[in-house]
């Protein structure tokens, strides 16, 4: 394209006055080799504006992610809740049982030492025995 | 509405949405982000998208409202400038780097743009929607948008000129 044409659209152009066509014309223009010296500036306006549009964004983009996340927080939160309920549980049944473990054999301690105190004093008795005997002659 | 028709209308204009988002937020992580954030809004509220008459309109819109919100919020205030990489296929290196100096020149200088004239400039020098597609997407008349264009264009231009002419870039 002629010259004189390139800096009437330039000016339409700073106007926001150009189309799309007129734009593509101007970028095409600018990505050539010929490119008039005072208008240097524009060939790197334009020629970013062309680059730009080449990005791309190269991550995936997930639909469902949070929402399984949230399911599976949920299942794992139930499951902690669950097993805290039940060592729990089992913990406070333990703990019953040895209370009452506790008590029998307390129990049974205070039985065995009445019965030890029972035994002594039999054990006096046969003493006693044992003195009348040898004060008493025995029957043959 | 299923998700394959769902995707075979959400997917063609998703580079224009990480661009447009990219533009504002400066950092591609960012950009990736709230690209996957604006599809999952898509598609939780998919059954509402038959109401607008371009999809990708609406889905501009909500990129550019997302990324102001984004932008206000404290997280933003942690964002990093990244430098960006452009690929260019087909181009010589010696070229390749000229062009790489240059662009990120232009690019900074859109950087400095007000928010409103670089969502105008990547719409329109970067994504070519016509006025009237712009214009539904920003919720503004026409006129305003080419005077805001305008204003734009002249901006760069007058600052790649002055740049090359102390030399500095």
């Amino acid at each position: 394209m002629e010259l004189v044409n390139i800096e009437k659209l330039l000016e339409k152009y700073l106007d926001a006055e150009t189309s799309i066509a007129e734009e593509n014309k101007l970028k095409t223009y600018f990505s050539g080799d010929d490119v008039a010296p005072h208008l240097e500036e524009y060939r790197e306006m334009f020629g970013y504006f062309s680059a730009s549009k080449n990005e791309r964004s190269t991550k995936t983009i997930q639909l469902k992610s949070r929402k399984l996340n949230w399911k599976w927080l949920y299942v794992a939160a139930s499951a902690v809740l669950l097993v805290s309920v039940y060592t729990g549980y089992q913990k406070n049944q333990q703990e019953k049982a040895e209370k009452i473990y506790r008590d029998t054999q307390f129990a049974f301690n205070m039985l065995s030492a009445n019965l030890n105190k029972g035994t002594a004093a039999i054990s006096e008795l046969q003493e006693f025995e044992n003195t009348t005997n040898k004060i008493f002659k025995q029957p043959k | 509405m299923d998700q394959s028709e769902f995707l075979k209308k959400v997917m063609p204009f998703k580079d224009k949405v990480f661009r447009l988002a990219k533009r504002l937020l400066i950092s591609t992580e960012e950009a990736e982000d709230a690209t996957q954030e604006l599809y999952f809004k898509l598609w939780k509220n998919k059954s509402k998208l038959s109401d607008y008459n371009s999809i990708e309109a609406f889905a501009m819109t909500m990129t550019k409202n997302y990324c102001f919100d984004r932008l206000k919020s404290k997280q933003a205030n942690n964002l990093s400038l990244v430098h960006s990489n452009y690929k260019e296929g087909g181009t010589s290196l010696q070229k390749r780097v000229e062009l790489n100096d240059t662009v990120s020149l232009v690019h900074k200088l859109i950087e400095r743009l007000p928010e409103q004239q670089k969502i105008i400039i990547q719409l329109r020098d970067i994504e070519q929607y016509e006025f009237d597609e712009i214009a539904e997407m920003l919720n503004m008349q026409p006129t305003a948008i080419r005077v805001s264009l305008s204003r734009a264009r002249k901006t760069i231009k007058e600052q790649l000129i002055k740049q090359h002419n102390y030399g500095i870039s």
